[in-house]
């Protein structure tokens, strides 16, 4: 039932091109003279092109498991594979972009980058807890190196020290419950874990695990209360790496959160596309609870915020707090909601940080202060962000409305209304400071009026960021049909 | 012809969209070219409408049957969950599309003196006009849905950028009232659409003629509890935008600070919005409710009519007097409306049309006063009428028609509002007529302030009112006296399905 270690390479694709990439910018990094020249952004864009045909073109059929049950080849993975390359591939362009990496060693940041992707494709198909660990880990490890990459500003190295500390402590904790499931089961693997635990009934030593691993995997999608790290490390991070970490490892994150957790504390109920509680522990409830407070909290917080940056980053919690709604339902829908979700707000988030980059390039700050007068400064640049920032809030007819209404009809449908209000109430609160931003930029006079170019390839890149959030928001069968594919094949 | 005929409202709604984009492709400096483009998208919907007038079977009422609707378009448009594009129209939509058509033509020209940003701004003009032909068109709740949130960000824009001096807290409050009501009509429509089946596919339905058509409700959807609480949602939802006592202090703002076609826009079209969502969805889908609600509505609308009156009485800026005579009329609708008999629903959509027409003659009127003295106070001024006889003799014109002088529009639908619900509610039509001696105090003092007594001599000069501005005017001042004189035309065109609305309501479930 296994696949063996050399039977499985050839589903390993992906992660090959991956690997070879960061080898390959290794050489380049030691055989060329400049280590400033943009070659290795491109070789980079090469190799995660290449890993996204590859990814895209392996049959997943009914899913498999591969490497003697390390690791899972389905439709779920593949669709976190490629979600997070894209928004890998988006990051390199941005990083080519920003003014922030000029000057500074390119290919040592690429491999960083490249490093936490191939942690990402593990952790999203990972199916054994100590390849879950691992690949978490690979991902956590280049990320701290992200944030502090730049060497000598204050905050860029708080920004790493904090991440460290924060990211140390929450896989400490995480391990610890890890190591409760194996004393209790004996086994690696996610579902004989989860078979053994229907089996017995451990109530409290189940409850305390569950909990224990929320920490770990609460803390990579920057849930409340374990978000303390994010407003920090995306103000200090450079502003591509802040863009990265919004959407790569959170959606990395979700995906072994879906997985561990509805292997291990649920069974499916096959034909009704609905999962049971196997247990007493009423984890989802905890879950629901720990959403209502993400999405709160972030939207709150963000109101105060002045530095674009960080209220992203608050924005960015908030968003987690809405995809979690999804993650309580034990529902097919509630995944796909979750799935579809994370498209849209893979073009919307990396759009609106984009602009950043670009008005940041110029104005060498990233406050809203800085953003006024944009809509005469720079015109377009100033609507893009708008169409970002209310496909953010919700608002027809943007894709972010669409990615909403999904969540929030499948929380209806499951009856969990007070989270539905709670939710609906958070999106005007979030209406208010995204409107902050546009009103900065078009309701306000500048007091420097001179124009911010736009160079053409964040032009070309802004349009293919803006055009899916616009077309998705009329238009959206085909992602809801990938969405609702690649939860079908979920295979553990 | 036959593609326009059949896709009549598809291309009011989309027409104006169109020439946003065309608009947005001419080069800066060519102010005219966009203004005569926006005239040109905006004036195409309104020979729609002409045609749309003289096509309309007045003898069909629709309402909660889709083979009386006219002018029906019906595809799939998201088939994974069942989310169609169905447009029609009936007696209930009929006056608003033929209303909408005209107000956003009258409205562009009326924004030709507009010199900043004029691209941008006519091309927020005309996707509000989508957003408001589209709500009156939908038959699909979430196609209703898209279209009203549609609406909101360029009034947000058009409020926040061309507005008067405090115009960022009144479009961000705008905009964060509507919104909070429009999320909690998402939660309904959700609600809706998993508990109950389309009886042709058996999956689930957006559409809003089936959800009026009860049988198609599941357990879950028939107990009360859960129609009051749903019902209400709505209600907050649609108060939120009529505006309804207490939820009309976004109002105020919003208008006094919008530039005037804006303010004509908003009193003019978007305050129905909120009654026709009444109308076409909270009452044939919850009729049971409805009747149980009807009395508490009925006060609020009461409410409404005295205390609107009262804060005109209070005001001192003309326009902010205007826009709470707004709040005062629009309870009227509500009061029709919750009568629950033909005569007072048809009361009700007739004071909505009639409404329109005249807020939007006095909000055009406080504009040019307002271009000339560049203030609004009723107190600056004094004695105007010797000055300029003809803009007098329109302001006149208009406030009489909006406090009801026999003869013209308004006095037709207040009076058919009163008589409808007289035998329902008694006691509360009596207040509210008292409250109509209120609304002729606050519309005859400014008057006398304004435009009689010792002339003011700093206005001694004041230009006449010019040909553009009659232009805007006179239509809508021929029509208020037309219907105020022979009120039939637009009677048969709402009647039959006021009639059905409220055998709706009133039949037991």
């Amino acid at each position: 039932m296994f696949l063996g270690n050399l039977a499985s390479l050839r589903y390993f694709l992906p992660e090959f091109a991956v690997t070879a990439t960061i080898l390959l910018l290794v050489v380049l990094h030691v055989v060329t003279k400049s280590p400033r020249s943009t070659a290795s952004g491109f070789l980079s864009l090469l190799g995660v092109g290449t890993a996204i045909f590859l990814a895209g073109i392996t049959p997943t059929g009914a899913g498999r498991s591969i490497f003697e049950g390390m690791v899972a080849h389905d439709g779920f993975a593949v669709f976190f594979k490629v979600l997070t390359a894209l928004a890998t591939l988006v990051v390199i362009f941005m990083s080519m972009d920003s003014r922030d990496l000029a000057g500074r060693s390119q290919a040592e940041y690429y491999i960083f980058l490249l490093s936490t992707l191939l942690g990402m494709f593990l952790l999203s198909s990972a199916t054994d807890i100590v390849m879950l660990y691992l690949s978490l880990e690979l991902v956590s490890i280049p990320s701290y190196l992200l944030a502090g990459y730049l060497k000598g500003q204050e905050h860029s190295t708080e920004a790493a020290m904090k991440y460290v500390v924060f990211g140390a402590t929450a896989s400490g904790v995480m391990i610890y419950g890890f190591s409760i499931l194996f004393g209790l089961t004996g086994s690696t693997q996610v579902a004989e874990i989860g078979r053994s635990l229907a089996a017995g009934k451990a109530t409290l030593p189940m409850l305390l695990a569950a909990v224990m691993v929320a920490v770990g995997f609460g803390y990579k999608i920057a849930a409340v209360p374990f978000h303390m790290w994010s407003p920090d490390v995306y103000e200090g991070a450079p502003t591509p790496a802040t863009a990265f970490f919004s959407i790569g490892p959170k959606a990395a994150g979700f995906a072994v959160l879906v997985r561990f957790y509805y292997t291990v504390f649920a069974a499916a109920d096959p034909g009704t596309g609905l999962w049971r509680l196997t247990s007493a522990v009423d984890w989802p409830f905890l879950f629901a609870v720990l959403s209502a407070l993400t999405m709160t909290v972030g939207n709150l917080v963000a109101i105060k915020q002045n530095n674009v940056k960080r209220l992203l980053a608050y924005s960015s919690i908030a968003h987690a707090g809405y995809m979690l709604m999804g993650f309580v339902l034990l529902s097919s829908a509630g995944i796909e909601a979750i799935l579809f979700y994370l498209v849209v707000y893979l073009f919307m988030n990396l759009g609106a940080f984009y602009v950043v980059v670009v008005v940041s390039n110029t104005t060498r700050g990233e406050d809203i202060s800085d953003f006024t007068g944009l809509g005469s400064r720079a015109p377009f640049a100033a609507v893009a962000l708008s169409i970002f920032l209310f496909a953010l809030t919700g608002i027809p007819p943007f894709s972010g409305f669409i990615g909403k209404v999904y969540l929030f009809a499948e929380v209806i449908h499951r009856g969990v209304y007070w989270l539905a209000v709670v939710a609906a109430l958070n999106s005007v609160v979030s209406l208010y400071y995204y409107a902050r931003i546009v009103r900065a930029m078009f309701l306000e006079e500048p007091k420097d009026a001179s124009a911010i170019p736009v160079p053409a390839v964040s032009f070309a890149m802004l349009v293919l960021l803006a055009a899916p959030t616009l077309i998705l928001g009329v238009y959206w069968e085909p992602v809801a049909r990938i969405a609702t594919d690649s939860v079908r094949m979920l295979a553990f | 012809m036959g593609f326009v005929d059949s896709h009549i409202l598809s291309l009011m709604t989309f027409l104006p969209i169109l020439g946003a984009v065309v608009l947005l492709c001419v080069p800066k400096g060519k102010d005219d070219v966009i203004r005569w483009i926006a005239a040109v998208a905006s004036f195409l919907p309104l020979v729609l409408a002409v045609k749309l007038w003289f096509a309309y079977d007045r003898t069909l009422a629709g309402v909660n049957v889709a083979s009386q609707y006219q002018f029906v378009e019906h595809y799939a448009w998201i088939p994974s969950i069942n989310v169609e594009y169905f447009l029609g129209a009936d007696g209930i939509s009929m006056p608003l599309l033929l209303l909408t058509a005209l107000l956003s033509f009258l409205a562009v020209i009326g924004s030709f003196g507009i010199t900043n940003k004029v691209k941008g701004y006519m091309a927020l003009f005309l996707l509000l006009e989508t957003g408001m032909m589209g709500v009156f068109a939908s038959l699909d709740f979430f196609l209703f849905y898209v279209f009203w949130e549609v609406m909101l960000l360029p009034m947000y824009f058009l409020i926040g950028i061309w507005g008067g001096p405090r115009k960022e807290y009144a479009a961000i409050k705008f905009f964060l009232y509507t919104l909070a009501g429009s999320v909690l009509m998402l939660l309904v429509l959700l609600a809706l659409y998993f508990n109950t089946t389309n009886p042709e596919t058996g999956g689930h339905t957006f559409n809003l003629l089936h959800y009026m058509a009860q049988g198609t409700h599941n357990a879950w959807l028939k107990g009360f509890d859960v129609r009051v609480l749903m019902f209400l949602g709505l209600f907050i939802g649609f108060a939120i935008k009529v505006p309804l006592f207490p939820f009309h202090t976004w109002l105020p703002d919003a208008h006094v600070e919008a530039p005037t076609a804006i303010s004509v826009i908003l009193a003019g079209v978007l305050l129905k919005m909120g009654a026709y969502g009444l109308m076409r969805i909270s009452f044939p889908i919850f009729p049971d409710v409805t009747r149980w609600f009807a009395m508490p509505m009925a006060v609020i609308g009461v409410v409404n009519i005295v205390y609107g009156a009262l804060c005109a009485l209070a005001q001192s800026d003309l326009k902010k007097m205007v826009a709470y005579s707004s709040v005062s009329h629009m309870g009227f609708v509500l009061l029709g409306m919750a009568a629950l008999t033909p005569l007072g629903m048809a009361g009700a959509s007739m004071q909505m049309f009639s409404h329109g027409l005249i807020t939007a003659m006095l909000f055009f009127l406080v504009g040019v006063v307002y271009d000339r003295a560049h203030h609004r106070q009723i107190d600056g001024f004094g004695g105007l009428g010797a000055v300029v006889p003809i803009y007098t003799g329109f302001i006149s014109f208009a406030f009489f028609a909006s406090l009801g002088l026999p003869g013209l529009s308004g006095f037709i639908a207040e009076q058919m509002v009163f008589l409808g619900s007289f035998e329902a509610f008694r006691p509360i039509v009596i207040v509210a007529a008292i409250g109509i001696v209120f609304v002729a105090a606050f519309h005859l003092w400014s008057l006398q302030r304004v435009f009689l007594g010792p002339l003011n001599p700093k206005y001694a000069t004041m230009e006449e009112i010019n040909a553009r501005e009659i232009f805007c005017l006179a239509p809508l001042g021929i029509l208020v006296l037309a219907v105020g004189i022979w009120p039939m035309p637009i009677l048969n065109l709402l009647n039959a399905s006021a009639v059905r609305l409220v055998d709706l309501v009133k039949a037991v479930i």
